[in-house]
């Protein structure tokens, strides 16, 4: 082994891993919001349609969806490896643990929020990326662009699968609302001038790109955008 | 002390040792005075236990005056009980009420072995502590006054990171059972001071590996252990560890 040892298999290691491959999707999520942001414009998705061509025929992000989905499974594979190791370090359970006394419950419910929105991210992923990858979207808009925003609006007539994207905002919200702070915190980024920003910033973040998110299906399903 | 008046149910984990499956066992106690430590309290019952013949409750205490860290104890599903910043030894009655049930735990961890009743054996801290919390050579007498400046803000960081009393309240209620609050008191309190310094990397490393084998879970950011210490050790410590371990792991040209 180099000099690194056990830099990355260590309990701290892990978590580094944790924090890194976070922090990198909460960057994505910025990138992702934004450019779906531009339904908002109410153009028809014209502008909207420019974003999602760029982002799928861009090569620079082509190649930065693929260290995506590496990170996205490093994130996951590293949650479950930990969650299997932490359930061992305590093999007897409390028969009463306050554990509301003491910390948030989402930040006790890390897993669980983040299984939710791995199951909605399957929903999410057939839902538009094997059609825009694979499948083909089967229309073009006024200026030739594959018309991504015709599927979406198609998509999101569906009651149900409305309210399961509003759901796995809420998973992400509160998923973030412990995950932002708690990277910062893991990556050793802890200084008496800079934790509030880092909590407010935090807060903020998770609240506004879920609301966001939320507000997309909502939008289309009620009509509100053009 | 003054004549008791509460009536309470208690719900005790007995376990006769590490091989053996433990249960909760249900004592009546009668009388008890709300000025009673809570460790006073369970002195009645064991003289009660012993006056009948049975088997006494076992559990860790020593100064009683909440500095050695030897108790230990989950009250109602808190370590040292529903007060903030105190020991169980420093937990009196008069936080209860008459009629109340208390159902008193050990620390839960597979590196906390029962020993017996409300008794876990510690001694993974001892090892923690044996891999490297500790400054090699002889510092020697305490020095004249400015002849090693420490910055005051620095010096108080490391003092109260020096408070830790090692009871293992952090690890008890920590979802992970993570030990990480702990292991970072005592890292933080000698890589704060000049003294800390030369061996400060090597330190990090070997004793967050010594934290690693023993079986330890890993810390989620809860702040479960913060909250509950009864010596009030900060998260900060931990980021500061996570910074050496970084540091050491990938700046330092010393590997262990």
């Amino acid at each position: 082994m180099s000099g690194f040892g056990n830099a990355f298999s260590s309990s701290i290691g892990k978590k580094f891993i944790m924090g890194i491959t976070g922090l990198f999707l909460i960057l994505f999520l910025i990138v992702h919001c934004g450019i779906n942001a531009l339904i908002f414009i109410s153009d028809g998705g014209l502008t909207f349609n420019v974003g999602a061509h760029f982002m799928a025929t861009n090569w620079i992000i082509r190649a930065g969806e693929i260290v995506l989905f590496i990170g996205l499974l490093a994130h996951i594979f590293q949650a479950l490896r930990l969650t299997l190791q932490n359930q061992k370090a305590r093999p007897v359970k409390y028969a009463v643990n306050d554990g509301k006394a003491n910390s948030k419950w989402y930040s006790r419910s890390m897993g669980l929020l983040g299984t939710l929105l791995l199951i909605f991210l399957v929903v999410h992923l057939k839902d538009f990326w094997v059609v825009s990858r694979f499948t083909g979207i089967p229309t073009v808009d006024a200026n030739g662009h594959e018309d991504l925003y015709a599927v979406m609006k198609e998509k999101f007539q569906d009651p149900v699968r409305v309210a399961v994207y509003i759901l796995a905002m809420f998973s992400l919200c509160y998923h973030l609302l412990h995950g932002f702070a708690s990277a910062f915190q893991t990556l050793g980024w802890n200084h008496s001038k800079y934790n509030g920003i880092i909590k407010g910033a935090g807060v903020w973040y998770s609240i506004i790109i879920s609301i966001l998110f939320a507000a997309m299906p909502i939008a289309v399903y009620f009509g509100l955008i053009q | 002390m003054s004549t008791g008046n509460m009536n309470l149910t208690l719900k005790v984990w007995r376990q006769k040792n590490n091989k053996t499956k433990g249960a909760l066992v249900d004592y009546k106690l009668a009388d008890i005075s709300p000025d009673m430590s809570f460790l006073e309290m369970f002195d009645v019952l064991n003289e009660q236990l012993i006056n009948k013949g049975e088997e006494p409750v076992v559990f860790d205490h020593d100064c009683r005056e909440g500095i050695c860290g030897m108790c230990s104890m989950f009250i109602n599903g808190r370590p040292h009980g529903p007060k903030d910043l105190v020991t169980t030894c420093q937990l009196h009655m008069r936080s209860f009420k008459d009629g109340d049930t208390i159902v008193v735990e050990p620390w839960r961890a597979a590196a906390f072995p029962v020993v017996k009743d409300l008794t876990v054996d510690r001694s993974a801290f001892d090892r923690v502590i044996a891999a490297g919390g500790f400054i090699s050579v002889n510092t020697g007498n305490a020095q004249d006054a400015n002849n090693l400046p420490i910055p005051k803000m620095q010096a108080d960081a490391a003092f109260e990171a020096a408070a830790c009393i090692g009871c293992g309240a952090c690890v008890a209620t920590c979802k992970n059972a993570s030990a990480m609050l702990f292991v970072s008191a005592k890292i933080s309190q000698l890589a704060l001071l000049p003294q800390g310094q030369p061996e400060r990397y090597r330190r990090v490393q070997s004793m967050v590996a010594q934290m690693d084998a023993e079986g330890f879970g890993n810390c989620t950011n809860t702040g479960a252990c913060e909250a509950e210490c009864p010596k009030g050790i900060s998260l900060e410590n931990i980021a500061r560890m996570n910074r050496d371990f970084a540091s050491a792991k990938f700046v330092s040209e010393e590997t262990v």
